[in-house]
């Protein structure tokens, strides 16, 4: 296909057709949308739903929804959410059986696989940081010798409607870590808002045989190189406006380097230890099961839940935790987030999205850390303290 | 030379948006019911299962490995494989009862049902060893991990050339398997050390700990290859005691533990700093363990 | 002395002494044997010299209450069994107790007090030796207190 057909421009309404184009294949269409003062992912319909002349005004341990002074449909960057909790939901039951007295126990079998996610899904807004999440936790879940069933059976067949972001928030490193603005693969069509006085259209990337489908039922003309342009502005723009930057440069050996770095003890000072960086990071996968059995004994379920390594139960073995300091349950997140996840699954496992830092009731900045570290690189806080 | 898993290297390009290819090899699916064939108590809280798999499953496993065992209703453990890898029959798992899991392991009857997957991990490198010297270092409930290993060790015995088992206990009431460890202590071709943290009058073996038998046989440092299960202070020791006495940290393999509930690499309890002990181990090499297993709290 | 001369040359803990620090301890020597079950010494008794051991296990006992005595080291041929002479009150701390027969070079603790006192560079080999002795036996003890096989929550024996 040449490049043109690859690329059309869609106004309001061609966005409305477009959303209904893919409701009318049979996806859940989930989208952003404001509730309880933060811009969360949930059930949409229409573009009606989209957080209109919003934007989010985000810093360490803050968050605000502000009133924009146009009527941009995509004009904020992450919320306390993120996809991860359609594909891999906070609670699920992975395992159940029952048993009887004769027969003995059945070999018990998947619980919410693919039918348990009801209709297949589509993404709509779908950050580039986003996506790189997703095919961060697709290489946990289904690129190993085994594969979660629950994951696999939501992740299959999901439609993704990208954006490309107009604006970085305070918060956002996503050039650091080589993770956006703009989406570069992955979806089905990647959509570009252009606002510019009277004219709100959308330039669409497809990215797909189905999205180049659904397209076809969306009234639009081809992108021209005015639009083409105008788009890659918007994501320039956003690129050089990025509030945190991390030097990832040589940053596994840093972090395996600086294990006792004082800066540890600095971080533990503040860090509440409450888990909440683990909840909204779209990457961290931890999670913990539970045996769950009715009074009688015949039936058995096992319960998978969300989990966090700012837990004592995380490290648990032999009556006692191995990470049992703050301390060390903080530097075990960093560090595995940053370093450690690349020898497990050869990526890193942050994409610059900022939500750690919004979200820490104490502010904990992880750009700020792995700076104060490189700083302080070698130090042990065994060097002599004057007259300490 | 050391088991561990390759890492992933290519790069992450995007999404896979389309269906996933394959057969899914997945956690808790994977989970068929064994019948327990027999029950043999090994000491005041240690219990060997034979489980029987289901009729038709082939079951095999390399010395090292660990199966998870389920319990209906109660919970999931993972469990060292203690039997002969090349026997036919009931696979024999050793299992010390410290909880609630165990528990209920070890109360187990022939008849009743145990939830099996696996195996799971790396293993011991045997093949490697073969022409050199052989340690086996063992400190309490670690020789069930190694008992297999020995199997092996002694079933293609010229393969190797000196073979010590080193074993360490609580006390004389404690030691596992001392009916095997009289019969091997038996042959000519095996050294067996055995001592005791503290023991009553009719103790007549040794009193003191582990790294202290190391140098009690003989092997050739330069051509020895050692393989070392017990707590985690037992096992640092006794390492020093066999860097002491000229062996490399690319000679000794240790099995380290951790956390494991999933045991596929996808639930992130057992991390070892950059490692997953369920998939990358839990033999590893020292060699490539050693800087992670000295950090505290690590 | 000839004899023993030889057996003290040939025993690890002293045999790289300069020969004629051996013909001194030579000189506060003496053969001993002891069949299996028979004490060497007993807690309490003043602590005649010491005992290097050259064929057999001796076994570091303490008499307890109901439970019968429990033996918390065991010393076999190449090593050393009692270093109470060294140090005041001069006094055994524990039971020695042959476990095998056993055949050891006993030396005089007073004579070889007296000796070391008149050369002290004989007292600080002396000295050293037992202090690495001591050292070794202490990580021993440190590492068996802490129970590593024990049940975690188990009440400590």
């Amino acid at each position: 296909m040449e490049p043109a057909t690859l690329q059309r421009v869609i106004d309001r309404a061609g966005l409305d057709q477009l959303l209904a184009a893919i409701a009318r294949r049979g996806f859940r269409l989930i989208g952003p949308a404001v509730r309880d003062g933060v811009i969360v992912y949930d059930d949409i319909s229409s573009s009606a739903d989209l957080p209109a002349g919003w934007t989010d005004e985000q810093d360490g341990g803050h968050y605000r929804l502000r009133r924009r002074d146009d009527d941009a449909l995509f004009g904020y960057a992450v919320g306390p959410q993120s996809w991860k909790r359609y594909l891999f939901p906070p609670t699920s039951v992975v395992w159940r059986s029952a048993r009887d007295k004769d027969a003995g126990q059945d070999p018990g079998g998947a619980a919410d696989g693919a039918a348990g996610a009801g209709a297949p899904m589509a993404f709509i807004g779908v950050r580039s940081c986003e996506l790189r999440a997703i095919a961060i936790q697709d290489r946990v879940f289904l690129g190993g010798q085994h594969t979660d069933p629950v994951y696999a059976g939501r992740r299959e067949g999901v439609f993704l409607v990208a954006v490309n972001c107009g604006q970085a928030a305070a918060t956002c490193f996503c050039v650091s870590m080589d993770a956006g603005p703009k989406a570069e693969s992955g979806f089905d069509l990647a959509l570009t808002e252009l606002l510019d006085g009277e004219r709100h259209e959308f330039l669409v990337e497809i990215g797909t045989g189905r999205g180049a489908d659904v397209m076809s039922e969306v009234a639009g003309r081809p992108a021209g190189r005015p639009e083409t342009q105008a788009a890659d502005r918007v994501t320039e723009q956003t690129a050089a406006s990025m509030g945190r930057h991390l030097d990832t440069g040589g940053i596994k050996d840093l972090l395996y380097g600086n294990f006792e770095n004082p800066r540890w003890d600095d971080v533990a000072g503040r860090c509440l230890t409450c888990g909440n960086c683990t909840m909204v990071c779209p990457t961290c996968f931890c999670f913990s099961i539970t045996d769950v059995t009715d009074l009688a004994g015949t039936e058995a379920e096992q319960q998978r839940s969300w989990d966090s390594c700012f837990t004592m139960d995380h490290s648990y073995i032999h009556g006692g935790s191995v990470r049992a300091s703050s301390r060390s349950r903080y530097r075990q997140w960093m560090t595995h987030k940053l370093a450690t996840w690349i020898d497990q699954f050869g990526t890193s496992g942050c994409v610059g999205c900022g939500r750690c830092i919004t979200w820490c009731p104490v502010g904990i900045d992880i750009t700020e850390e792995a700076a104060a570290i490189r700083a302080s690189d070698g130090a042990t806080g065994e060097e002599g303290h004057g007259d300490a | 030379m050391h088991p561990v898993a390759e890492p992933v290297t290519e790069p992450v390009t995007g999404p896979v948006a389309g269906p996933v290819a394959g057969p899914v090899r997945a956690p808790w699916l994977d989970r068929e019911p064994w019948r327990v064939a027999a029950t043999r108590p090994e000491s005041h809280d240690t219990v060997t299962l034979e489980l029987e798999p289901p009729p038709g499953r082939a079951f095999s496993f390399r010395p090292g490995q660990f199966n998870m065992l389920y319990v209906f209703g109660i919970g999931e453990v993972p469990i060292s494989v203690s039997g002969d890898p090349a026997a036919d029959g009931p696979v024999r798992h050793t299992i010390r009862d410290i909880g609630a899991v165990t528990h209920a392991l070890c109360t187990r009857q022939p008849g009743q049902e145990v939830g099996v997957r696996g195996p799971y991990g790396t293993h011991w490198p045997l093949a490697e060893a073969e022409g050199g010297d052989v340690v086996v270092v063992a400190g309490g409930v670690g020789l069930p991990p190694l008992r297999p290993a020995l199997y092996h060790l002694l079933a293609h015995r010229d393969r190797y050339r000196r073979i010590a088992l080193l074993y360490g206990a609580r006390t004389p009431a404690d030691l596992l398997f001392p009916e095997e460890l009289a019969c091997w202590r038996g042959r000519f071709d095996v050294e067996v050390e055995v001592i005791v943290d503290a023991a009553s009058g009719d103790w007549r073996g040794d009193v003191g700990v582990v790294p202290e038998l190391v140098g009690r046989v003989p092997f050739d440092p330069p051509a020895t290859t050692a393989f070392v299960v017990g707590p985690e202070v037992m096992m640092r020791f006794t390492i020093r005691a066999l860097t002491r006495a000229g062996l490399s940290r690319d000679q000794i393999f240790l099995s380290a533990e951790r956390n494991m509930q999933c045991a596929t690499a996808m639930c992130g309890h057992c991390q070892l700093g950059p490692f997953l002990v369920c998939r990358d181990g839990p033999v590893f090499c020292y060699q490539a363990l050693a800087p992670w297993f000295a950090r505290r709290e690590a | 002395m000839e004899t023993l001369e030889h057996e003290l040359r040939s025993h690890p803990f002293v045999g790289d002494l300069e020969p004629a620090y051996l013909t001194v301890l030579a000189s506060c020597a003496t053969n001993v044997e002891f069949p299996a079950h028979r004490f060497l010494f007993r807690e309490g008794m003043h602590a005649s010299g010491c005992f290097l051991i050259r064929e057999g296990k001796v076994g570091l006992e303490i008499a307890t209450l109901g439970q019968g005595p429990i033996v918390i080291e065991t010393v076999g041929a190449g090593q050393v069994a009692g270093f109470s002479w060294l140090l005041e009150p001069h006094m055994y701390q524990f039971d020695g107790r042959a476990i095998e027969p056993v055949r050891a070079v006993a030396l005089d603790g007073d004579e070889l007090r007296a000796r070391c006192e008149q050369d002290p560079r004989l007292g600080f080999e002396l000295m050293r030796r037992f202090a690495h002795l001591a050292a070794e036996r202490l990580q021993s003890t440190r590492l068996r207190l802490l129970d590593v096989y024990g049940t975690p929550h188990a009440p400590r024996r």
